[in-house]
């Protein structure tokens, strides 16, 4: 089925993109935890937890960077009609999407600047699955430990070396999302 | 003009997004204030926008909100801010802690322990902790940058060799996961301790255009000495219309004789203590049987 450009946005945005924005921040507020994010689907391979993330959170002011299998038309296209962003390099991009895979080495993106911390790129991962078994997760939002199946532990270790700057990760599967945010310290299990 | 003259919680979603974003970035940096476009709000600078931008920005249809204003939901401050969400957002409202997802509050964290489900909006009239030690913005972002926190200790020391104690009585600086030092808002020193909860708290300041956050359980330390620890302090009293000890108490002046009296902070604690039967020094049952 081939997607249309025109279709796959929020039917009723207020609520549906503030629907969406609680699952997100619950998301990284609690890494580790797995929320279910829905509302807007786009051209494949974008799943509709990240198709929604993107129309949630982007705008003509965020650069979005496409990496590897997600930089089609259909999607770029999609992208144009429904959020208006610039498709941008690694260095500029605000948001970046693709698979772990296509998006390392994740030392190009923005991390901020120690002034700015906040000036840093967002990561959305495109996963096959998400699960509660893979790395432990520590830090603030977690009370004890928590575990995510998160792709590789040395990059997001290597992250945290960074704090305050650093990049912020969210992992997208079918219509589920966990987060990793810069702070949580992983370790491998 | 019909209540559908506004968008769903008043602000225009390219305004929530860019909110939404800082506030995302707020709990990815625990503690540090994220710079954000305030817009004008229906009302003046002072009385909260920062908070009502935070709040309107989380809000979905299926929110109940609570309004309290130093532990009060029914002082002016409250009942505007929650009459403002019922109009443009359609949100229920309570007074019950309990039944509350998302709490907006000004000088004060509920008494009764908050939940995983539950937002904790603080109204933050200055964010920045060092602007009364270093009034230039340049100077004090390179101080965070450089966690070159020494001033706040000065502060702090000054503060005992003038006084004997550490005089600071709301707004105590907090450490937060050990990096940002920040500003908790103007919340009395005896709610410190509970800035570690479960519930997801954000700070919004409007007209200085900062958001910051902590996410749950994460570590939140007063600053101190050794030889002079953080005492989370209160009047030593009991309230006088439910008898509490444990709570933190307003001082009321009841007549011109000098007359006073203490009660909760917290108005829906203290009434639901009260329903189920505590009694303090005047409470109308006690007064009758003396």
């Amino acid at each position: 089925m081939t997607h249309d450009t025109l279709t796959g946005g929020f039917t009723e945005a207020p609520q549906q993109s503030a629907r969406a924005f609680r699952a997100l921040m619950n998301a990284l507020a609690r890494p580790g935890s797995i929320e279910k994010i829905t509302g807007a689907s786009g051209p494949a391979p974008l799943s509709v937890a990240a198709a929604t993330t993107l129309l949630t959170l982007c705008d003509g002011e965020t650069p979005i960077h496409l990496a590897g299998d997600h930089d089609t038309d259909a999607i770029r296209q999609w992208i144009a009609f429904h959020i208006g962003a610039p498709i941008a390099s690694r260095s500029e991009a605000m948001f970046a999407l693709g698979t772990w895979q296509a998006l390392t080495p994740i030392t190009d993106f923005p991390i901020g600047t120690p002034e700015y911390p906040d000036r840093s790129a967002t990561l959305i991962v495109e996963m096959d699955a998400l699960s509660n078994i893979g790395a432990t997760l520590r830090g603030p939002g977690i009370q004890t430990s928590a575990q995510l199946s998160l792709p590789e532990t040395t990059a997001f270790q290597q992250n945290r070396l960074l704090f305050p700057m650093g990049v912020d990760c969210y992992f997208t599967s079918g219509t589920r999302i966990a987060a990793l945010p810069r702070a949580i310290k992983v370790e491998a299990n | 003009m019909s209540d559908q003259a506004y968008n769903f919680a008043y602000l225009d979603e390219q305004t929530k997004r860019m909110i939404r974003r800082a506030i995302l970035k707020g709990i990815a940096i625990p503690g540090y204030q994220v710079p954000f476009a305030s817009r004008e709000m229906p009302m003046p600078y002072g009385w909260g926008t920062g908070g009502v931008q935070v709040s309107a920005a989380c809000l979905v249809p299926e929110d109940t909100m609570k309004v309290i204003d130093q532990g009060a939901d029914d002082t002016t401050n409250a009942v505007s801010i929650r009459k403002f969400f019922e109009n443009t957002a359609g949100v229920a409202t309570t007074e019950k802690t309990r039944e509350a997802t998302v709490i907006q509050t000004r000088h004060r964290i509920p008494e009764e322990a908050l939940t995983e489900d539950q937002i904790l909006v603080y109204q933050v009239p200055i964010p920045e902790p060092l602007r009364f030690l270093e009034p230039r913005e340049t100077e004090t972002r390179k101080m965070h940058a450089l966690e070159e926190y020494g001033l706040m200790h000065v502060k702090l020391y000054e503060d005992i060799a003038q006084h004997g104690n550490i005089a600071t009585a709301y707004a105590y600086p907090v450490r937060v996961e050990g990096r940002y030092v920040m500003d908790p808002s103007p919340i009395p020193k005896f709610d410190n301790p509970k800035l570690e909860m479960a519930a997801i708290q954000l700070f919004g300041a409007g007209r200085e255009q900062r958001i910051y956050a902590i996410p749950p359980y994460s570590k939140v330390v007063s600053l101190d000495f050794e030889d002079y620890p953080f005492e989370a302090s209160k009047a030593n009293h009991p309230c006088d219309l439910c008898g509490a000890e444990h709570t933190y108490l307003d001082e009321v002046i009841i007549d011109d004789e000098g007359g006073r009296m203490f009660v909760c902070s917290d108005t829906d604690y203290c009434g639901e203590r009260q329903a189920n039967g505590h009694r303090g020094r005047l409470s109308p049952e006690m007064e009758a049987a003396q």
